[in-house]
């Protein structure tokens, strides 16, 4: 039953990874998306392995490599609003074909 | 699962995380979405402190919440002028963004559901570990030791600071 | 072993020509032209204490019995393809290698002397491209002694092609004149295709022998040609076949009748170049290689033959062209392939007379001699050649008339130049053009009259050059020009060596130093032969008096009487215009056309129509690489989705 808040987040994540334009949306919904995965690591690891660590420690490290991930896109995102002053990916076609 | 105040505090914690997700890909401002996104990453430490991890609940408050969402309000910050909409979506993309997690979810579920034990499983006893537990099997390299992985985020961290150094450096 | 250092006359032009070619730019041309010559010199010393010590130091095992032997004074294995198949590279000294490493040392080191002078203008100035010449001219001589000194037939092929590649660089010297150009792809090409035939004559030779090695193949002759027993093609044996087409190769170098059209149009290099190449060294390669498979040849008489027949005819037809030429290099480019066939000839003659190769080598014998000789005094008459062109400026005998008064060491050198060619005794030519003719009269009678009339010829044609440039008329020194006068020492004194070496060469006794077998060869003067060949000679000599000593008319009335005879000899029998009509109108309008046709529309159309296709295929699906991350991601996902989808129905049911 925890499983199921995992879920629907997975959905909205998905969802807005889908939709939104923004980059920095995009981004958040990433983060929503890689927060229900570490939900489902913990759960099962809890539920199934309770005597064990091996969830806990995936969704420790997976901790680590989501704010790796996030601080370099978002110096990205930043270089990119600098050069083309606009953060929606439908816009920035520069370096398209 | 045994008490009604830990069912209680389950009911708050998936609320919130359902509420606020939602919430966080559909709200029209940016800085909002942000702020959603907080909220549900908390509620996530909630569920963890639930289950006896107080560790990784502590991590997720610490790092995530403490420091992507700041990362994120600052990146926001920089970037967005204050109050501005974000545009309307335009209706075909939003159909197929909703269907398509609709999809996913109809799909997850369906096997969450086929295995019906998982539904009601009962919180078994805790092990009982602590701190020291967790950072001597970081350390270690036997069985259940985490070294290797560990000293390769160790890595990727540095990386990952030289490479956001580079890339957001003025030039 | 004393011939170690024969590896000498190999490095010693290889270095230079590196060298020159590479550091001549940076030291002055004047410098590059003597280091040059100087260190032609030296090779020129080494060929000779090698000769002189193959013929006669006694304590090598040059000499057993009264045979001389070859040796081999170096044989690596250079490339070792399979067991059989070993390319080697060595140094093989017998008696015909040792005296072709005289006669070109010798007029190698003279024309790179000679070329100090000719290659600069009056004031002694040197030309462009100086330096590019004298390395061209020590690669040239590099090749050569390899071709020479060869062990084995593959080594032989691959210095046979160097020196076409050097010949092709000389005769384009003056790359900036069309004609030289013309002329020095027209000689690649030539030569080029000649040499195919060697490489597939090569190739059959030696897949029945299984060898490459000049001496495995002359220890044992007869092996040889056994070992192909009852291979036929075609009627004929494949041996004569594999002869035939190594005749081939070389014919292409030495200018015989079917492959002769490049040598007149190689005229177009310096002269100095014709005298190396052109008369003297490199179109005598066929002979000398003719020579070397002889033993071969001799059991093989259906090649022999061909040779035969081939040589004789070009005797004449070249004899017969040079007659009327009026360009004197070109005229002395004709008698050198009338020269050269007389020698392939001599070669033919030698098989079958006699019993055994010993007597039979009489014509072998006085081919080599021949080759020597005419090496000698055909360079010479180059050279003098070489020395009016630099002085008149023209290759026109029209333009030269009554020189004798202006240049009389070149005058009198060209003089006894001719008298050697025309065979007059004391000089040169007549020993061993003697002996030629003896030898085809010992063959057949109809030979020795055929090649009579040849002489016959080449006395009358050398003369008519001779008496046209220096006599005839008074010289007219055109306004604005300086007369003509004798050159420089370096020029002069080639010519006067070359000169005192066709006097006396014919007394060598050759007969003691090169023979078919080893064995010392006596030769009798033949008198009837002699008397009557020396008095065809006089015959021509007295006919070109009579009609070019003094301006007359008789040459004109002549001309307009055998009108239609003169010029079909005039434009070479129109041999060219054959060529021409048979590559153009022919080969490549029916032949070449349709292919290149076949190539454009049905290879190349394959191939773009792959292409386009793959264009079309391209612009058609480009709306899928959007570049858009998300439309990737929803792919992505539903793609997942519908695999989990399917795995979940596929275990619940």
């Amino acid at each position: 039953m925890y499983l199921i808040p995992s879920l629907i987040m997975f959905g909205c994540g998905v969802y807005g990874f889908i939709t939104r334009k923004n980059m920095i949306a995009i981004l958040i919904s990433l983060e929503l998306m890689l927060n229900s995965v570490d939900i489902n690591f913990v759960v099962f690891n809890r539920f199934l392995y309770p005597e064990q660590l091996d969830g806990m420690f995936f969704a420790l490290f997976a901790i680590a490599i989501a704010a790796a991930e996030t601080a370099v896109a978002i110096a990205i995102i930043i270089n990119v609003y600098r050069v083309a002053k606009k953060v929606d990916i439908s816009e920035i076609t520069k370096l398209k074909f | 699962m045994d008490s009604v105040g830990n069912l209680i505090i389950y009911a708050i914690a998936a609320i919130a995380i359902i509420a606020f997700s939602i919430l966080a890909v559909t709200t029209k401002k940016i800085l909002r979405s942000a702020t959603y996104l907080l909220f549900t990453l908390l509620a996530t430490a909630v569920i963890y402190f639930q289950m006896d991890y107080e560790f990784l609940g502590a991590v997720q408050i610490a790092v995530y919440a403490g420091g992507i969402v700041v990362l994120f309000v600052f990146a926001i910050m920089l970037t967005h002028k204050p109050g501005k909409d974000a545009e309307p979506l335009s209706s075909h993309k939003k159909w197929l963004g909703v269907s398509a997690a609709f999809a996913g979810a109809a799909v997850c579920a369906g096997a969450l559901f086929s295995y019906g034990k998982f539904c009601c499983a009962k919180l078994l006893p805790d092990s009982g570990f602590d701190i020291k537990e967790i950072g001597s099997a970081l350390l270690d390299t036997d069985k259940f030791g985490y070294l290797l992985p560990f000293e390769a985020i160790s890595i990727l961290l540095l990386a990952c600071i030289i490479g956001g150094v580079v890339i957001a450096r003025r030039r | 072993m004393a011939f170690d250092f024969s590896i000498l006359v190999l490095a010693i032009p290889l270095f230079m020509f590196l060298f020159l070619g590479l550091v001549g730019v940076k030291m002055g041309k004047k410098i590059t032209g003597v280091v040059g010559t100087i260190a032609m010199g030296v090779t020129l010393f080494v060929c000779y204490s090698i000769a002189l010590t193959y013929f006669f130091g006694t304590d090598q095992g040059q000499m057993v019995n009264g045979v001389r032997q070859s040796i081999l004074a170096y044989d690596w294995n250079w490339l070792t393809f399979t067991d059989k198949l070993v390319v080697k590279l060595g140094i093989l000294l017998d008696p015909i290698s040792a005296m072709m490493l005289i006669v070109i040392s010798t007029i190698s080191f003279l024309v790179h002397l000679f070329s100090l002078g000719y290659m600069s203008d009056e004031y002694g100035k040197p030309e462009k491209g100086f330096q590019r010449y004298y390395s061209f001219l020590a690669l040239f001589t590099f090749s050569m002694l390899g071709l020479v000194v060869a062990t084995n037939i593959f080594q032989m092929f691959i210095f046979f092609e160097m020196v076409g590649v050097s010949s092709y660089l000389l005769i384009g010297f003056y790359y900036t004149s069309p004609a030289a150009i013309h002329a020095s792809k027209k000689a690649f090409i030539v030569t080029r295709l000649a040499d195919l035939f060697f490489l597939v004559g090569i190739m059959i030779l030696s897949y029945y022998t299984d060898t490459f090695d000049f001496n495995a193949l002359m220890a044992s002759p007869e092996s040889a040609l056994s070992s192909a027993h009852g291979q036929t093609f075609m009627g004929c044996s494949v041996m004569a076949w594999a002869l035939t087409f190594i005749f081939i190769g070389g014919a292409g170098k030495s200018a015989m009748y079917p492959l002769h059209i490049w040598l007149p149009d190689a005229m177009e290099g310096p002269t100095p170049v014709s005298a190396l190449i052109h008369a003297a060294t490199m179109v005598v390669a066929g002979v000398f290689l003719v020579a070397r498979l002889f033993p071969l040849y001799v059991l093989e008489q259906g090649a022999m033959n061909i040779v035969l027949v081939v040589g004789a005819f070009t005797a004449l037809y070249a004899a017969a062209i040079a007659c009327v030429q009026s360009d004197i290099k070109r005229a002395l480019a004709f008698s050198t392939i009338s020269q050269i066939a007389y020698m392939m000839t001599a070669l033919a003659v030698s098989s079958n007379v006699g019993e055994g190769i010993h007597e039979g080598g009489l014509g072998y014998m006085a081919s080599m001699f021949h080759l020597f000789t005419h090496a000698m005094f055909k360079a010479l008459l180059f050279l003098c050649a070489g020395a009016i062109i630099h002085a008149v400026h023209s290759n026109e005998n029209s333009h030269m008339h009554g020189l004798h008064k202006y240049m009389p060491i070149t005058s009198i050198a060209f003089l006894i130049g001719c008298l050697a060619i025309a065979g007059i005794p004391p000089f040169a030519g007549f020993f061993s053009k003697d002996e030629i003719l003896v030898a085809c009269y010992e063959k057949s009678p109809l030979w020795g009259v055929w090649m009579a009339i040849v002489a016959g010829m080449t006395a009358f044609y050398m003369f008519r050059i001779y008496y046209l440039i220096f006599h005839w008329k008074k010289h007219e020194v055109k306004e604005g020009h300086h007369a003509p006068h004798d050159m420089q020492w370096t020029m002069t004194l080639p010519l006067i060596i070359l000169a005192v070496i066709s006097c006396v060469a014919g007394l060598i006794p050759f007969g003691n130093f090169v023979t078919v077998d080893g064995k010392a060869l006596e030769t009798h003067t033949n008198w009837p032969v002699a008397i009557s060949s020396v008095c065809i000679a006089l015959v021509g000599i007295g006919l070109a008096t009579k009609m070019y000593y003094k301006e007359n008319k008789l040459p004109a009335q002549l001309k307009s009487k055998f009108n239609g005879l003169w010029t079909a000899a005039y434009n070479r029998f129109y041999m060219d215009e054959l060529y021409q009509f048979i590559t153009h109108k022919i080969i490549f309008q029916k032949v070449c056309k349709p292919i290149a046709w076949f190539d454009r529309h049905i290879i190349d159309g394959t191939m773009n129509l792959l292409a386009d296709m793959t264009t079309s295929a391209s612009f058609a699906i480009r709306k899928l690489q959007s570049g858009s991350i998300q439309s990737y991601v929803l792919v992505y996902f539903l793609g997942a989705i519908l695999l989990a989808a399917v795995t979940m129905v596929i275990v619940l049911i």
